[in-house]
């Protein structure tokens, strides 16, 4: 697997590839914790502002502008606030936020105090999918670290600003990647989303005014304030500031997390020659680009189309960025059975709280599974767009079109690979698919 | 999915009898309560429940649940609340080692199938099913965020990445 930066120098990336980067003496010789001692220096005001000016959104897929989800704390709350890292990362095709856990600790630890001293946060959690356990003794590690160091705990720098920061681990549940989803898990219950308004920015951990950032996110903030907001952003576009990892899976010769700037030109270039091009030398069939709650898309959107690796490059190529997860698929692969088994994991993922969701979920693996044996019915393609039609916006949180977009994306780009299953080869009765 | 172990609870037995533990348990315990507030004891639910109570029982007992409750002030059904919604709280007795394959689009493209059916031809069980002698289960998982090295599995929290069956047979030789 490879690890690398391409097209900028490795920023996010910086330590991941140097020898115990993952220590603090490391970390401090090339350049750890020298922005938080800035930091202390400046306004809280000042850091969202530089926060605002870098453009940067949130790395955890929803991709909300950072500077200003932290202005939306309220500053006059005589309540406790608290900073929560969603290391939650559970969305198939996304595995970026666990190398910078194992590798770069301390530079979310910075950023999070940081974050911590602009919104006057005094407790932070980091929420870990529970399979990461071995992240969290790492990160415990370093968070050990940073409290013998005074980096965390009383007076930190002689600030007179106090922070301390824990590990928290999950079990087993995407959904609670969810950010309102992840604060109830975080209190001990099971991880259902809640109603937003409130937005846990108001009320979150404990009704108290709460910041939920990706790790990516929170990393990038110390390199915001080394470069100063508007350089850091001049790295990627105007409204995609900075750079951006991609976890790259699939049928590609070099599979890996790949920091680009955003704006990267272009998708076929970055697909073809830097990840090594096509495993087996096989055609391209098929891409989704941003983890699997994206449209999947079709070889002719992205060969000769000139896609730029953004927000914007990906939403105008017919899908959208996500969390940078990018699935790879030949010529080998049957878009039917790819969705079906994306549609497993919704099903299985499923909190259970809405009904369009729940229900929705469970007919669209009860149809995808008479499909796959070949008891598919013609009008099955238009039953499963109908249901998606039923559980797309009418559901209580977002996975409930994260279920829907991959089966509607699918039957559009690869209508032969659906038509196949529902015709007389599959099912012997003769009948054309009915699209 | 079908067929985890966190399937389903017929085989808790739900009486009054309470777990024990010893006081360095008990101290890790409350390692973990410190981290929260006073007052937001049940916070510690999952982290206790999972990395200690599971560890020390082998699974999520009627036993351990009952310390639990009283440990965290909490009702038992405040703890089965919770249990039975995540999937890595085993709610029956697994194997020593428990395999979990991810089963998840990239892994399955790049060879899951064929790493699934060796390990259960060679342990002679289907997914969701432990051996004979308790010493392995095998389940199917979702995406585990090994996308990059798949086909992967779990041992555990172990992490077995870019699999192949000559190196799951020598995983499996070293699993004891
Ligand atoms: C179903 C679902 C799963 C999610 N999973 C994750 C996740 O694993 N990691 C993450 O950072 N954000 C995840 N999110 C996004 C969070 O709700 C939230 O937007 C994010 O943590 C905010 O941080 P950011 O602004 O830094 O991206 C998920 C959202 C949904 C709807
Ligand atoms: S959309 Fe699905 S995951 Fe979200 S609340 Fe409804 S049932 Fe739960
Ligand atoms: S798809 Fe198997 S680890 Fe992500």
């Amino acid at each position: 697997m490879e690890i690398k930066a391409i097209g900028c120098e490795p920023l996010s990336l910086r330590r991941v590839t140097i020898q115990d980067g993952h220590t603090l003496k490391v970390y401090q010789d090339t350049g750890g914790y020298v922005q938080l001692k800035k930091a202390f220096a400046m306004s809280p005001d000042e850091i969202i502002q530089q926060v605002k000016d870098s453009a940067l959104r949130g790395r955890g897929g929803a991709g909300f502008p950072t500077g200003m989800k932290w202005s939306f704390v309220p500053k006059d709350s005589p309540k406790p606030k608290y900073i929560v890292c969603n290391a939650d990362e559970s969305e198939p095709g996304s595995f970026k936020d666990r190398y910078l856990l194992e590798y770069d600790p301390h530079a979310l630890i910075e950023g999070m105090i940081i974050a911590g001293w602009a919104l006057k946060a005094s407790t932070g959690y980091i929420y870990f999918r529970g399979e990461y356990n071995y992240l969290i003794h790492i990160m415990d590690r370093a968070l050990g670290e940073a409290r013998e160091a005074g980096i965390l705990g009383k007076n930190i720098f002689g600030s007179g600003f106090d922070m301390d920061i824990h590990t928290h681990t999950g079990a087993g549940a995407y959904i609670c990647g969810e950010e309102t989803a992840l604060l109830s898990s975080l209190e001990g219950f099971r991880g259902h989303p809640r109603m937003k308004p409130p937005f846990p920015a108001v009320e979150g951990l404990y009704a108290c005014p709460t910041v939920v950032n990706n790790v990516e996110t929170l990393t990038s903030i110390p390199q915001i304030l080394e470069m100063g907001g508007i350089a850091w952003r001049d790295l990627g576009t105007e409204k995609s500031g900075g750079t951006k990892l991609w976890s790259i899976s699939g049928h590609v010769k070099k599979p890996g997390v790949y920091e680009l700037p955003m704006g990267y030109a272009d998708m076929e270039k970055f697909i073809m020659e830097d990840c090594g091009g096509m495993l087996r030398d096989n055609k391209l069939k098929a891409v989704i680009p941003g983890g699997s709650s994206v449209y999947i898309m079709n070889a002719g959107q992205i060969l000769g189309k000139n896609v730029t690796l953004d927000y914007e490059g990906l939403v105008e190529a017919g899908s959208m960025l996500g969390t940078g997860g990018m699935m790879v698929m030949d010529e080998t692969v049957d878009v039917m059975e790819t969705t079906k088994n994306l549609t497993e994991f919704y099903k299985h993922e499923s909190c259970g709280w809405c009904t369009p969701c729940r229900e929705g979920t469970d007919w669209l693996v009860k149809i995808f599974n008479r499909i796959s044996i070949g008891e598919g019915r013609p009008e099955d393609a238009q039953l499963l767009l109908d249901i998606c039609d039923n559980i797309e916006g009418k559901s209580f949180c977002p996975l409930g079109d994260a279920a829907a977009w991959p089966i509607q994306s699918a039957i559009k780009q690869f209508p032969d690979d659906f038509k196949k299953w529902l015709t007389k080869k599959a099912n012997g009765n003769g009948i054309e698919a009915n699209m | 999915m079908g067929n985890v172990a966190t399937d389903y609870t017929d085989k808790v037995k739900v009486t009054g009898e309470t777990a024990e533990f010893a006081d360095h348990v008990i101290l890790e315990m409350r390692s973990h309560l410190a981290k929260y507030p006073p007052e937001r004891k049940r916070s510690a639910l999952i982290p206790i429940l999972m990395l200690i109570i599971q560890r020390e029982r082998g699974w999520v007992d009627n036993a351990g649940v009952n310390f639990l409750a009283k440990f965290l002030d909490l009702e038992v059904t405040d703890i089965w609340e919770t249990a039975t919604f995540y999937s890595m709280f085993n709610l029956r007795p697994v194997g020593r080692h428990h395999i979990q394959i991810c089963k998840t689009l990239s892994c399955k493209i790049m060879g899951e199938p064929e790493i699934t059916e060796h390990i259960c031809s060679k342990l002679g069980i289907h997914p969701g099913e432990t051996t004979e002698d308790g010493k392995f289960t095998v389940s199917l998982v979702e995406c585990l965020g090994s996308c990059g090295t798949a086909p992967m599995m779990q041992i555990g929290y172990d992490f077995h990445e870019d699999l192949t069956v000559e190196k799951v047979d020598k995983i499996l030789e070293k699993c004891d």
